[in-house]
C-alpha cells in the first residue's frame, strides 16, 4: 500500500512508502486484544463511541515499542498529522495532546493510501454540503476555496450542489452518534488534504518534472549530435575498473584519519563538546599547525596548495631555492581564472611583465612550444589563456620542487613541531547541562550507560533514535 | 526507413559498442577491490543541534567554507544564514519569490545565491551594511534546481528547461550553456579543480561537462529515474549519484561507468540528497521516507540511520572539515548530527 502518482508518461511513481510502515502500527493499535482500549467519550452533549484518550495513544505506544516519552509523542505527532488519528476537540488543530484529550481513528475509507490525490470535486461537494448545512459555517479560506472551485469547475456545478444535497439527505436519516462521527471523520480528512494556507502541508510533493521535456526537440538535429557524442565516447581511453577501485580504496584509507565522524577528533570535536579549540588550533593564520594537518600536505600537491599554511611554508623553501617565482606564477594564474572578467586583460599584461617577457623579474622556465601557444593567446586575453603554462608550471613543482619539500629540513622540522592537542576530556565543562532524554527507557540503557563521559576516538557514537527503522 | 529513424538506430548501435567497451575494461567489482579493508564500524550519530525557524518547507541547505556558518532556504519566502555551531540565525534574506528550490554559499562566504520556480538566480551580498541584491541572473527558460559558485564572479545553475549555465556575475550574463540533457536538470556537483562540474537529470543521466569549451564530455547511464542528487568524490576521479530509483550509484570517470551501487530491497522510497564524509567512506543520502541512511561506500552497505524527521529529508551537507552531517527537512527544521 504505497501511493503511486501517474506521470505523464503513465509510469508509476511509488512515494511514501513510509505510509505502509504507519498503517501496520495503526492496524495494531486497533487491535481488540492488544491495542488501545477504546471507550465512549462525551462530546458537549453527545456520546462518540470508540473513542481514546491522548494519554491513552501516548502509554500505549511507550509500553508496545519500549520507547521514550520524547519518541512516543513524535510518532504520536505523526499519526495525527498524516491523519491516521483525529482529535474530537478542537478539530482543527492536529496535534497530539498528551491528557484527556478525547481522539478516534481514522476510517480506512479516508487513509493517504486509499483516496489520494482528494479530488477538487470532493472538495466542492464538501464545501457545499457545509453551506447549505448552516449558513456561515465556512470559515476565511474555505469561503475562498469554495468560490474558486466554483469558478473553476463551473460546469459542473449543478452535479456539485446535487451530490451535496443527497448526502445531507442521506445523513439526517443516521442517527446523531453516527452522523457526527462521519462528520468529524470528513471534516478530518480535509483538514489533513486541503489545510489552511500558513500551516505545514504534510501532503505536498514538490514541484512537477518531466522526464522528457518537451523542451528538447528529438529531431534529426538532436540525433546527428548524438551519434558525434557517441562516436567520440567509443573511441575514449578507458582505465580498468581495478585500477581505478584500489586508488579510491587506498584514498579513503589514507584519509581515514582525518575524517572525523569515522575516527573522532582531538582535542574534541567541537559539535559534541561544545567548545571550539579545534577550530581554534587549525585556523587560517596559526603559527604552529596540527600533526594531522601537516601530514596531509604529504598525500598530494593540492593538498599542500589548497592550505594557506602549507603554501606559505612552500614559498619560504622555494626561496632557499631560488624558485619561488614558480609559486608566484602558479598563484597569479589562479588569480586570472578566477577573478572579474573585465580585470582579465590587466592582470594577464601583468603576469607577461612579471614572469614571462624576456628579462622579467621573475622569469618563470616555460618550454618555447607552450610559451609561443600562450602569447599568440595574448592577443586575445580570456580566463583560461593562462592554462597551458600554468600547468607547466604546476607540473615543474611537483614533480620537482615538492618532492624535494617533503624530504626537506624545513618540513621534518615542522612536522616535529606539530602540535597533537591534548583530548579535551568532558569532565573539564561540567556546568554545562546538557539535554538528556527523560527517563531513557530499557532499550536506550546500555546506550546512556556509555553515554557518560566519552569524547575520545570511539567508533560507537549514541543515536537518539534508532528505533524508528524497528517499524 | 526515414532519415531520423536511421540515425536513431545508428545512435543506439554506437551505444551498445559503448556498453560492451566499458564492460571490456571492468575486470573488477568494489566488493573484490575493497575485500582487504575492515568494515566500517556500525556509525550511531546524534542529533546535536535542532535549528527551528523556518516556518515552511526547507528546500536546500549548503555550508559555508568555514565550517560553520551555512545558509538554508524555505518556501516560507527566507534565506536564513546560520551560526550553526551556537544556533544563532546570523542573517535572514526575504526572497522576492517564496518558491524556492535551491541555495549557495560562496567559497569566500561574501555572497549567497537562490533560485526556484521564478526561473531566476538571484545573488546576494552578506557583506555589506544591509543585504543587497546584487545580481538577478535571468535566462533560464524553467526552475532553477540547483546553483553553485566557483568564485565570487562565476556560478554555475542547473535548469528544469534541461540546461546548466555559467554565469559571470559582473555582467549577469551567461558564458556558456551546456546544452545535452533531454530531462529536467536537477542537480549539480564542482570537480574539485573547478575545471569540469556533472550534473544529474529526469533522463536518468549524468552527464561530465568540461567548464572551459562548453561540451558535454561523457554520459553515464544506469538509474532508471530521476536523478535528484550528485556529489563529485574529493579526489576528483568519481563521482556519487541519488535517484528517485530508491538507489545511490558510484560513478568513476576514468572507467567511464558505474563501478558500485547501494541499494537494498528493503529501501523503496527515493533518494532526495546526498552528501559524502571527509573520506568519502561514509554517504549520508536522504530519503523520501523521512530518514537518512549512511552508506558505507566500500563495502556497499547500510552502516546507520540518522531518523527524527518528520516529513521527507530534502538536503543533506558535509562541512569542507567533515565534522558533522547535516540534514534539511519538508518539516521546517534542520539538525546538525555528529
Amino acid at each position: 500500500m504505497t501511493i503511486k502518482t501517474l506521470s505523464q508518461h503513465g509510469v508509476q511513481r511509488q512515494q511514501m512508502p513510509c505510509l505502509t510502515k504507519m498503517e501496520r502500527m495503526i492496524i495494531s493499535m486497533q487491535d481488540p486484544d492488544m491495542g488501545i482500549k477504546l471507550r465512549n467519550q462525551r462530546l458537549l452533549i453527545t456520546v462518540i463511541p470508540h473513542a481514546m484518550t491522548g494519554a491513552d495513544i501516548f502509554e500505549w505506544l511507550i509500553k508496545k515499542f519500549s520507547i521514550s516519552d520524547e519518541e512516543a509523542l513524535h510518532i504520536g505527532q505523526i499519526f495525527v498529522k498524516y491523519g491516521y488519528i483525529y482529535p474530537l476537540k478542537e478539530p482543527r488543530n492536529l496535534i497530539l495532546k498528551v491528557d484527556n484529550s478525547p481522539y478516534r481513528f481514522q476510517t480506512p475509507y479516508y487513509w493517504m493510501s486509499t483516496r489520494w490525490p482528494a479530488s477538487e470535486l470532493d472538495y466542492a461537494i464538501y464545501l457545499a454540503k457545509k453551506n447549505i448545512r448552516k449558513q456561515g459555517e465556512l470559515i476565511e479560506y474555505e469561503k475562498e476555496c469554495y468560490n474558486a472551485l466554483h469558478k473553476r469547475i463551473n460546469h459542473t456545478w449543478d452535479f456539485v450542489v446535487m451530490q451535496a444535497r443527497e448526502q445531507l439527505r442521506a445523513s439526517k436519516q443516521r442517527r446523531k452518534a453516527d452522523r457526527i462521527v462521519l462528520e468529524c471523520q470528513e471534516q478530518a480528512y480535509w483538514l489533513v488534504n486541503r489545510p489552511p494556507p500558513g500551516t505545514l502541508d504534510n501532503i505536498d510533493h514538490g514541484p512537477e518534472r518531466r522526464t522528457t521535456n518537451t523542451r528538447v526537440q528529438l529531431n534529426a538535429d538532436f540525433y546527428k549530435k548524438e551519434i558525434e557524442h557517441n562516436r567520440i565516447s567509443l573511441a575514449r581511453n578507458r582505465v580498468k575498473s581495478s585500477i581505478c577501485l584500489e586508488s579510491y580504496v587506498k584514498y579513503c584509507e589514507q584519509y581515514q584519519p582525518h575524517d572525523p565522524i569515522m575516527q573522532g577528533c582531538l582535542p574534541s570535536n567541537p559539535w559534541i563538546t561544545d567548545d571550539i579549540m579545534f577550530w581554534n588550533m587549525n585556523c587560517e593564520t596559526v603559527s604552529v599547525p596540527t600533526k594531522l594537518r601537516v601530514e596531509r600536505w604529504s598525500f598530494s600537491f593540492m593538498e599542500l596548495l589548497s592550505d594557506p599554511v602549507g603554501r606559505k611554508e612552500f614559498l619560504t623553501y622555494l626561496e632557499k631555492e631560488f624558485s619561488a617565482e614558480n609559486l608566484c606564477f602558479w598563484q597569479a594564474c589562479e588569480d586570472v581564472r578566477h577573478g572579474e572578467t573585465s580585470k582579465i586583460p590587466g592582470k594577464v599584461d601583468e603576469v607577461y611583465k612579471q614572469f614571462l617577457a624576456p628579462g622579467a623579474s621573475r622569469w618563470v622556465n616555460i618550454d618555447s612550444k607552450t610559451m609561443e601557444k600562450t602569447l599568440e593567446g595574448f592577443k586575445r586575453p580570456h580566463r583560461f589563456v593562462l592554462d597551458d603554462a600554468q600547468m607547466h608550471i604546476y607540473f615543474l613543482m611537483k614533480k620537482d620542487s615538492y618532492p624535494r619539500y617533503l624530504k626537506s629540513d624545513l618540513y621534518k622540522n615542522l612536522l616535529a613541531r606539530a602540535v597533537v592537542p591534548q583530548e579535551t576530556k568532558k569532565s573539564v565543562l561540567p556546568f554545562i547541562h546538557r539535554q538528556r532524554h527523560s527517563s531513557p527507557s530499557p532499550a536506550l540503557a546500555t546506550q546512556a550507560a556509555e553515554d557518560d563521559g566519552k569524547t575520545k576516538n570511539s567508533n560507537s557514537f549514541k543515536s537518539n533514535s534508532g528505533t524508528a527503522s524497528r517499524l | 526507413m526515414g532519415e531520423m529513424e536511421q540515425m536513431k538506430k545508428e545512435a543506439e548501435a554506437l551505444k551498445t559498442q559503448i556498453e560492451a567497451a566499458r564492460k571490456a575494461v571492468h575486470d573488477t567489482d568494489m566488493a573484490s577491490a575493497a575485500s582487504g579493508v575492515a568494515p566500517a564500524p556500525r556509525v550511531q550519530l546524534k542529533t546535536r543541534k535542532n535549528l527551528k525557524g523556518h516556518l515552511a518547507k526547507i528546500y536546500a541547505m549548503h555550508w559555508s567554507t568555514d565550517n560553520r556558518l551555512m545558509v538554508s532556504a524555505s518556501q516560507d519566502g527566507k534565506l536564513l544564514i546560520w551560526d550553526s555551531h551556537t544556533g544563532n540565525k546570523v542573517n535572514a534574506v526575504p526572497l522576492k519569490s517564496s518558491w524556492v528550490m535551491t541555495c549557495a554559499y560562496a567559497p569566500s562566504g561574501n555572497l549567497v545565491a537562490s533560485g526556484g520556480l521564478d526561473n531566476m538566480c538571484t545573488v546576494y551580498n552578506l557583506k555589506t551594511p544591509v543585504i543587497k541584491t546584487v545580481k538577478e541572473l535571468d535566462a533560464h527558460t524553467g526552475y532553477l534546481s540547483c546553483a553553485r559558485f566557483l568564485s565570487d564572479t562565476e556560478i554555475l545553475t542547473a535548469s528544469g528547461d534541461t540546461t546548466c549555465a555559467l554565469w559571470d556575475l559582473e555582467t549577469g550574463k551567461q558564458k556558456t550553456v551546456f546544452l545535452n540533457h533531454v530531462g529536467d536538470c536537477m542537480c549539480l556537483s564542482l570537480s574539485p579543480d573547478m575545471n569540469s562540474f556533472v550534473s544529474g537529470a529526469c533522463d536518468s543521466l549524468a552527464k561530465l561537462w568540461d567548464i572551459r569549451d562548453g561540451q558535454c564530455k561523457q554520459t553515464f547511464q544506469g538509474h532508471t529515474s530521476d536523478i535528484n542528487a550528485i556529489s563529485f568524490l574529493p579526489s576528483g576521479n568519481a563521482f556519487i549519484t541519488g535517484s528517485d530509483d530508491c538507489t545511490c550509484k558510484m560513478y568513476d570517470l576514468r572507467a567511464d561507468q558505474e563501478v558500485i551501487g547501494y541499494q537494498d530491497a528493503a529501501l523503496n522510497s527515493g533518494v532526495t540528497s546526498l552528501a559524502l564524509s571527509m573520506s568519502a567512506r561514509l554517504i549520508f543520502a536522504g530519503y523520501d521516507d523521512f530518514n537518512c541512511n549512511i552508506w558505507d561506500s566500500l563495502k556497499g552497505e547500510k552502516v546507520g540511520v540518522l531518523s527524527g524527521h518528520d516529513n521527507r529529508v530534502s538536503c543533506t551537507g558535509v562541512p569542507p572539515d567533515g565534522m558533522c552531517v547535516c540534514t534539511g527537512s519538508w518539516d521546517s527544521f534542520l539538525k546538525i548530527w555528529n
